[in-house]
């Protein structure tokens, strides 16, 4: 497929899983709808193109591992993993309810698809080094994803997973930061400055991309990039994102961290994914 | 009969041999160690199955999350520690990324109970046990010696989920001959009595098996029971102690609260049978000193066992 042709795939893929974040958060009336937008765009390139996966046999020993360190946002990876088959897409309305395999915080246990529980943050990470280890140690082919948080790497664990990636040369790994530059009490800027976090990455041995984390084509190419790099170091891409992108009242605005919108801002929201902000 | 011999060892050299053999026999054995695999005995495994050993550094949340992801691919991965780390420093992650999943992962931690003697209170773990034995999913074990911690090893191996494995820094006396079989969850009877049942965790069981056949001359027969297992506890063996002698004296290497004692206490209770006498580390951190000294300190001994005992009995 041409690239313009599948990046305009892809946008389109996104559209729907903003819609289907935005759907389930406002029928479960809770969940963390900023983060889960400002990831969506990574998480479709991820799922709808880049990683290798066989939704009728989730514990393929060969597939793709992604890791979704910044847990709370799991709307956005349950969107994804129902739209590539994992589940129906009617398992969505079940977020945070009782019995649902879509808890409020993903659960391997419960849910198709998710390669680790996750949900405190600063783990998830050091849980996907274990995996890419593995990967390396066993010569297979697979490579891990994993998603963090801005805010989360705050967490002094993530730094102690990215030099161990370091040490153990773990090219298998991709970390993609998104930086959507907010965190649950307000901006990491007054909560806890990130500095020059691309220069963090890359002093703790990773190679580092640093893209338009809502550029489609930026995705798709740092992505590109990364499957033919042959540095030997654990990647690393920092996606600048807007909290809340595509609904024109959630975006970098902080309370949209963790707060289900309402009827009337529902309706508002759709009507801006459908019709598109400036 | 078993009997406390004239040899000891530290079971902590006991782990390292164990975890050499096994790593050897199944290539997916992995050690992951914090810096302190030289004092936690693994060194050998490194130097003999590199493929299968990790080092993270002095990173122990780390190193709990790095063996998740490692058990997520089919791993059996002995995070190795002090028991401090082990179950204080890392337990969060532990919590959520190896209880929560049930993931194969072994908490395996030297430097138990007040056995980092002249380390000090920074270093003795007197907590750790009753801390992991809160959370679901966790097995919590602790052999009373060199061979009988090999074998709960190789049991730890051999069942699927976390478990929680502590070893003495210092040489504890033998106990068992390396034909002795153990099964997790199952207490062991090593003498039988009437009047008074001890039941004693790791490597204070030299203490109790002493007390006992000391009490003989005053006409008391002490049962004595090896709770290796702290958690699933062998529940049966509990209340049959309850229902045959009545009285129940823990004895534990641990802070009474929460640790061997507090789970007896919490089946007599339920039973609503028999008096239970606790005997561990009177809830007060430890300091630097002789090992035999910080027992004294917290009565741990054979006298204030025995003591116990007679005074369980008038």
């Amino acid at each position: 497929m041409p690239n313009t042709e599948k990046i305009a795939r892809l946008e389109a893929v996104a559209k729907i899983v903003r819609e289907q974040i935005v759907t389930m958060i406002y029928q479960a009336q809770s969940g963390h709808p900023g983060g889960s937008l400002s990831a969506a765009d990574i998480m479709t390139a991820l799922y709808f193109d880049e990683l290798n996966l066989r939704p009728e046999e989730p514990g393929w020993p060969d597939r793709d591992r992604f890791v979704l360190s910044k847990g709370h946002t799991c709307p956005v990876l349950y969107t994804c993993l129902a739209m590539r088959g994992f589940f129906g897409m009617e398992v969505l309305s079940t977020l945070r309810r009782e019995g649902s395999i879509l808890q409020g915080h993903p659960d391997m246990k419960r849910c198709p698809g998710v390669d680790i529980s996750t949900g405190s943050l600063g783990q998830g990470i050091s849980t996907a080094v274990g995996m890419a280890l593995a990967g390396r140690r066993d010569h297979k082919a697979y490579r891990v994803f994993t998603l963090v948080g801005d805010g989360e790497s705050n967490e002094g664990q993530v730094w102690e997973a990215v030099q161990t990636a370091a040490k153990y040369s773990l090219d298998n790994l991709v970390i993609i930061l998104d930086r959507n530059r907010l965190q649950n009490d307000g901006a990491c800027a007054d909560v806890m400055p990130n500095g020059d976090i691309c220069g963090k990455f890359t002093a703790f041995g990773c190679k580092v991309w640093e893209i338009d984390g809502h550029d489609m084509s930026q995705i798709v190419g740092a992505l590109d990039e990364i499957r033919a790099d042959g540095s030997g170091r654990p990647k690393c891409i920092v996606a600048y994102t807007v909290k809340g992108k595509g609904v024109s009242f959630m975006e970098n605005v902080p309370v949209w961290h963790g707060m289900a919108p309402n009827a009337e801002q529902y309706g508002q929201a759709m009507k801006d994914l459908e019709e598109g902000i400036e | 009969m078993i009997q406390v011999k004239s040899t000891s060892h530290a079971t902590r050299d006991g782990y390292g041999e164990e975890i050499l053999e096994l790593g050897s026999l199944d290539p997916n054995i992995y050690v992951v160690d914090a810096d302190i695999g030289k004092s936690c005995k693994t060194i050998p495994f490194s130097r003999a199955l590199p493929n299968q050993y990790v080092n993270v550094g002095i990173a122990e949340q780390n190193a709990a999350g790095v063996a998740a992801g490692l058990a997520t691919c089919g791993k059996i991965p002995f995070v190795t520690t002090y028991a401090v780390f082990g179950s204080m420093r890392m337990v969060e992650q532990i919590r959520q990324e190896i209880c929560y999943p049930n993931l194969n992962v072994k908490i395996a931690c030297s430097h138990g109970g007040l056995t980092p003697a002249n380390d000090g209170a920074s270093h003795q773990a007197i907590e750790d046990m009753g801390i992991l034995r809160t959370i679901p999913n966790m097995t919590v074990v602790m052999g009373a010696d060199y061979q009988s911690t090999r074998k709960l090893v190789r049991a730890a191996s051999q069942i699927h989920g976390p478990v929680f494995l502590r070893f003495t820094r210092d040489a504890v006396p033998d106990i068992y001959d390396a034909d002795e079989e153990f099964t997790i969850g199952k207490g062991k009877r090593i003498r039988e009595g009437s009047d008074v049942s001890i039941i004693a965790c790791g490597e204070i069981l030299s203490l109790a098996i002493q007390a006992a056949d000391q009490m003989v001359r005053d006409g008391i027969r002490a049962e004595v029971i090896d709770m290796h297992t702290i958690k699933p506890l062998d529940r049966q063996i509990v209340e049959e102690a309850l229902t045959r002698c009545g009285k129940v004296v823990a004895v534990e290497d641990h802070n009474i609260i929460n640790g061997l004692g507090s789970a007896v206490c919490e089946v007599a209770a339920e039973m609503g049978t028999g008096k239970v006498a606790r005997i561990g580390i009177r809830d007060q951190f430890g300091e630097s000193a002789p090992y035999e000294s910080l027992l004294r300190k917290n009565g741990i001994t054979v006298e204030n066992i025995i003591a116990t005992c007679k005074e369980m009995c008038l």
